[in-house]
């Protein structure tokens, strides 16, 4: 095993609030301070400066280092703001370290974006040529992969049309193919798969991984967590510019999730004060497994229920409880009531269970409802979050992503005639 | 730290010395520098009915205008040429320069969306528009030419010499000072906007400070000193002497020497301070 990257000690800084002073005036103020002894009122950071300047800097990187073998298929994973942007523009060359050194081993190239200097004016062969070059190949070598190129895209019918006329679909198409044919020895990526239809990511995630099989060396940085664990054998997670865990990919995942959503599985609803002239009232949701273990994240597929626990104060006639689910867009997802019930003073506890339907990965805001006679007893929102993670628990080939392709999962039945 | 003694590829480190400059980088790249200029120059083109023909009507209209208001009405010198020959030799010099210098001073803040997402040695861009520049300026000259040819056959006047065939070397010189200057001024920018606005017209101003609109040999005592220390002045003087004969008296080797380190002194300074800029700029701009 050769070592190709090294990344040692690497931090990155960024001064929050306004980063430098962008006017010459401001710069000359800052200077006449300095002579006159004064602490420079926009001070750049550096080495020296940083000591007193330390509650305004925000280390997007902290002291960060690792190896990446030849041949590894590494994910870099976390949440928003844990340093992942950072580390890429660091490893693209894009900006520098504040401190520490990078070191690679052969020809590397990153794709932060498909169609990097895509000119709207030229048409799609000289696109191909301008793109392919920006991202390091020579004319002679995009030359010799053109049809490939161009066969990959399928837009063969529009190559001598400026991209501009091109639909927006047809563009990223052909940038991704453009990116899709370069031949480095590393290679960095960013979350460009989300783009394009189901057929065309399938395509994509096809090429990468006949690109790691090659033997080159892919750095994968994504929140797409599914992609991760199908590309990647091994995972960094990084947490507040820090590497958090290395190793695994399954087990990378299971610590971003552990770490990252601030698990909850239990929720108290909050109530007025006057709860004794409630009719009743729920006070505690819980989400659960089948067995009724909390749980906070459900992987796609796993059954869950949700339990309530409520206190009636009084016997009450026509009783209803409910639940409504909706995703975070709003989008109401699903409502459903218990039947109405004759229901006497104490305490009740109601499980919400639901083995029919695949909710797809994501967050779902929880609801309840309490009533008598079409009469609220109780009514409120947003008391709970139900996270369906994206590792997923089913087999069934029919369910190409958890993600992105609706609310519900499940395949309709389907029947094939011949004719 | 078994790897201590192997070859990297690549090492970058937060702060690197004023020289490590990668030029080579740029050699490297020379297709992306080609491919830069097609862009340019066909871009600018696309859906206009007269094509490249603008790249002839921009300098022939300004020479009109000019030699109905600097030529009849305010009666300045042409020192004896036709004014449409005599405002095109300067027009289609000082176009070149000005066009070199004001694209490659936005390099950064133009092209800042590429910049943040690939990496490749962005001294490509400022040389690209050096060279797609040459082609339009290529172009007028061909329009100075056809012109030149026209008044050498319908008068007597017109003396081309030996002198024309310093072109490349003024080319070469404009180029380089164009660049040297502009990259300065696109470094500068990504902290001082300020300097776009400055730019824009210090070199509209700097055109009057040059013999673009009258000849050298009108101007004498202090004044014509500071002319001469304008580099560009012995530069458009040496064009219009070599093709039409006019300005011989006032033409010295050592004002062209003069001008050739002014743009080795520019360069070296612009290369440099541009190197240290691409490096952070994203953090900036």
């Amino acid at each position: 095993m050769k070592t190709v990257i090294r990344i040692e000690n690497i931090s990155k800084d960024y001064r929050l609030g306004e980063v430098g002073t962008g006017t010459i005036s401001r710069d000359i103020n800052a200077w006449l301070a300095k002579i006159r002894g004064k602490e420079n009122p926009n001070l750049k950071i550096n080495e020296k400066t940083k000591f007193f300047l330390s509650g305004e800097i925000h280390k997007a990187l902290d002291n960060v280092s690792f190896d990446v073998q030849e041949g590894d298929v590494l994910g870099i994973i976390g949440k928003n703001g844990a340093g992942k942007s950072t580390m890429l523009k660091i490893l693209s060359r894009v900006t520098t370290p504040t401190e520490g050194t990078f070191k690679v081993k052969g020809r590397i190239a990153s794709l932060l974006e498909v169609g990097t200097g895509f000119h709207p004016e030229l048409t799609g062969r000289d696109n191909i040529f301008l793109n392919g070059a920006i991202l390091g190949m020579r004319k002679q070598e995009i030359k010799s992969k053109f049809d490939e190129i161009l066969e990959f895209s399928g837009v063969e019918k529009f190559i001598d049309t400026p991209v501009k006329r091109y639909s927006s679909g047809m563009y990223v198409r052909l940038a991704f193919a453009v990116a899709a044919h370069l031949e480095p020895e590393i290679l960095i990526i960013d979350e460009v798969l989300a783009v394009g239809d189901i057929a065309f990511q399938n395509k994509c995630m096809g090429k990468m991984s006949e690109v790691s099989k090659q033997g080159r060396t892919v750095l994968f940085v994504s929140h797409n967590m599914a992609a991760v664990q199908r590309l990647c054998k091994t995972g960094i997670l990084l947490e507040d510019g820090k590497i958090k865990y290395s190793g695994e990919t399954t087990k990378v995942i299971e610590e971003y999730f552990k770490s990252s959503f601030a698990s909850r599985a239990v929720f108290d609803i909050s109530l007025p004060e006057n709860t004794q002239d409630m009719e009743g009232f729920a006070y505690l949701l819980q989400i659960e497994d089948l067995d009724g273990n909390p749980i906070s994240t459900i992987p796609v597929g796993k059954k869950w229920q949700v339990r309530i626990y409520f206190r009636m104060n009084k016997r009450t006639s026509h009783f209803i409880i409910g639940i409504g689910i909706s995703n975070t867009m709003d989008v109401n997802f699903r409502t459903t009531w218990s039947s109405p019930m004759e229901i006497e003073k104490g305490e009740y506890e109601v499980v919400f269970r639901d083995t029919n339907i695949l909710m797809s990965a994501g967050e779902y805001k929880i609801l309840i409802g309490l009533t008598s006679f079409q009469r609220s007893i109780q009514y409120a929102e947003n008391i709970a979050v139900l996270r369906i993670s994206e590792i997923d628990e089913i087999n069934d080939e029919r369910i190409l992503r958890i993600s992105g392709n609706g609310l519900v999962l499940n395949p309709m039945e389907m029947e094939l005639i011949k004719k | 730290m078994e790897n201590n003694y192997e070859e990297w590829t690549l090492v970058v480190k937060p702060n690197t010395k004023w020289f490590e400059l990668h030029l080579s980088d740029l050699w490297r790249y020379r297709d992306l520098i080609m491919l830069f200029v097609k862009r340019d120059f066909v871009s600018v083109y696309k859906q206009t009915i007269l094509g490249p023909l603008w790249y002839i009507i921009q300098p022939i209209l300004t020479a009109i205008t000019y030699s109905i208001i600097f030529g009849s009405m305010a009666q300045l010198s042409t020192a004896g040429l036709p004014k449409l020959l005599f405002y095109l030799s300067g027009i289609t010099m000082w176009n070149y320069f000005s066009e070199c210098l004001n694209k490659t001073s936005n390099t950064f803040i133009q092209n800042a969306h590429i910049f943040g997402k690939v990496y490749f040695p962005r001294l490509t861009v400022p040389v690209a528009i050096i060279i797609s520049n040459l082609f339009t300026f290529l172009f007028q000259f061909s329009l100075f030419l056809t012109i030149l040819l026209f008044y050498y056959f319908t008068r007597t006047d017109i003396h081309p010499n030996k002198f024309m065939f310093l072109l490349p070397v003024l080319l070469l010189i404009m180029a380089g000072i164009g660049l040297g200057l502009g990259i300065i001024i696109s470094s500068l920018t990504t902290k001082y906007r300020d300097l776009r606005f400055l730019i824009a017209f210090g070199v509209q101003l700097l055109m009057f400070a040059t013999p673009v609109i009258y000849p050298l040999s009108s101007m004498l005592g202090k004044k014509k000193l500071l002319l001469l220390a304008n580099p560009i002045t012995s530069l458009v003087e040496t064009f219009r002497m070599g093709f039409t004969g006019v300005g011989g008296d006032d033409f010295k080797w050592g004002y062209l020497g003069y001008s050739f380190s002014f743009m080795v002194i520019v360069l070296i300074l612009g290369v440099i301070l541009f190197n240290k800029v691409e490096k952070s700029f994203m953090d900036t701009v």
